[in-house]
């Protein structure tokens, strides 16, 4: 068999159990019974709708002239984006380990399979709601939707290479998942998802900004508000950020890979 | 074939290292079946998960020139919040066969009736062994990786495993592990004996089951 079709086969294997385990993740997560997986998309929309509810009573908007929806429907989104993908991944193995005894179903699969599916439901909940909101004239359509998707794949890259380490770090510890849940909630609100850099103090900025999801999400708000923004941000530095994040990750999902014993 | 060199497996324990396998060699060729005889404890059922490729050796290699089955065993390889149904999808899909006109055959074979609609948990054991061997059976390997086959619920579902396995797949290799030298004897040509972590070969099977017996007398 020569090196071509070897590489083609194995990446058919791949796919096709990924695509197995999706629809083995869609099943027990959204179950066959009522509206089944379109809790996909109502999840993360219930939590958006209930987001600006909030921020609209508490007077979001006397800080800033930018639509109060459109700025929570774009900072959430971006959060949930982020943030669930590696709460998926920590402890993933464990209710896939009687499934490891197939030999092509690899550690890394499962996690793919996971990120996936993450991904898809937070970027259909961001399109639908960003097409709800604008049909019933809640919010204006984006400036520049290029910008957007760029933006959103960068953050999908963060969340996913951050999702492999934390999926990975909680295999070896249960000390990681008791971490990580903390961590999380204290990054939420220096993300960037509920303020612009440019209304912070400079060494507040400068502090903010060696977070690399406050640069998608800075490009994200360009994207969606244009010229009405100043935002600041960094791509170059937030792509060496997420390509060392996805090596560490991707090594110590090599590392436990090895050590994973089939139920 | 199946080329098994100079494998070793070894385990992170409290304190140390445990080795289960020690430079095990076996090559398995096409048809041929081979039994391996071992006590509780003994690393069988860790020698069938690395030859299926489900784990990896510590050190040496395991070649495999024709396809292989997952360890068949009664129970494990499913998920348990799957249903029956559900979990013959998956197991198609990761193997590449179609899996809908495969449901008859489950659905004869299992007994399970209405019950393949359930989730895999709520089965009894007696359910998921005729669930497990009945999934075993739909997708075509060229050699079977059999562990403590033998456990498996009454005798008429027991003869009626042995008929799909032994006599409608007679031309497949198979590597049989068990405790029960009765069970190898019945259905292997060769018999392998694993004694801390050493596996000693021998070509006429009564001479497996004699240093079978002497070692499990010794250690006893």
């Amino acid at each position: 068999m020569s090196q071509q079709s070897a590489l083609s086969r194995s990446l058919q294997i791949q796919f096709r159990v990924i695509g197995a385990l999706l629809m083995r993740e869609v099943i027990t997560r959204y179950s066959r019974h009522n509206i089944g997986f379109l809790w996909l998309f109502l999840e993360p929309m219930m939590f958006t709708l209930g987001v600006t509810a909030l921020w609209s009573f508490a007077g979001g908007h006397n800080f800033t002239n930018i639509p109060i929806a459109a700025f929570a429907l774009t900072g959430y989104s971006s959060v949930l984006l982020w943030r669930n993908m590696p709460n998926r991944c920590s402890k993933a193995i464990e209710p896939n380990l009687a499934l490891m005894y197939h030999r092509n179903v690899k550690v890394v699969d499962i996690f793919a399979a996971r990120l996936i599916l993450e991904v898809a439901g937070a970027t259909a909940s961001f399109i639908a709601l960003g097409i709800i909101f604008t049909a019933i004239g809640w919010i204006k359509p984006p400036e520049d939707i290029l910008k957007i998707m760029f933006a959103w794949a960068m953050l999908a890259w963060f969340g996913s290479a951050l999702a492999l380490l934390i999926g990975a770090l909680s295999e070896r510890s249960e000390i990681v998942e008791k971490l990580w849940h903390p961590a999380s909630y204290l990054l939420f609100p220096l993300s960037g998802a509920a303020f612009m850099v440019g209304w912070l103090p400079d060494n507040a900025q400068k502090f903010l900004l060696l977070l690399p999801m406050v640069h998608g999400v800075e490009l994200l708000r360009e994207g969606y508000f244009g010229s009405m923004v100043h935002a600041y941000y960094d791509m170059a530095y937030m792509a060496v950020f997420n390509l060392c994040l996805t090596l560490l990750g991707l090594s110590q999902v090599r590392v436990i890979s090895r050590t994973v014993i089939p139920e | 074939m199946i080329q098994i060199a100079n494998v070793v497996k070894r385990y992170q324990i409290r304190g140390g290292e445990r080795t289960v396998l020690d430079r095990i060699n076996l090559q398995v060729n096409r048809g041929e079946r081979v039994g391996i005889l071992g006590r509780n404890g003994s690393g069988k059922s860790t020698l069938i998960r690395l030859i299926s490729g489900a784990e990896l050796p510590t050190s040496g290699t395991i070649t495999r020139q024709m396809s292989v089955s997952w360890p068949l065993a009664f129970g494990g390889a499913f998920q348990g919040s799957l249903t029956g149904l559900d979990n013959l999808r998956f197991i198609c899909r990761v193997y590449g066969t179609t899996s809908e006109d495969k449901i008859p055959f489950l659905q004869e074979f299992s007994e399970l009736g209405n019950y393949l609609r359930e989730p895999v948990k709520t089965y009894s054991s007696g359910m998921r062994a005729r669930l497990a061997f009945a999934i075993s059976m739909v997708v075509e390997f060229d050699c079977f990786l059999i562990d403590e086959i033998i456990a498996v619920g009454d005798s008429r579902f027991h003869e009626k495993c042995t008929r799909e396995l032994f006599e409608k797949r007679r031309d497949r290799a198979m590597i049989i592990v068990s405790h029960d030298p009765g069970y190898i004897r019945e259905h292997c040509q060769y018999a392998a004996v694993l004694v801390e972590g050493k596996l000693t070969s021998f070509d006429d099977p009564d001479q497996a089951f004699d240093y079978y017996n002497a070692s499990s007398a010794e250690i006893a």
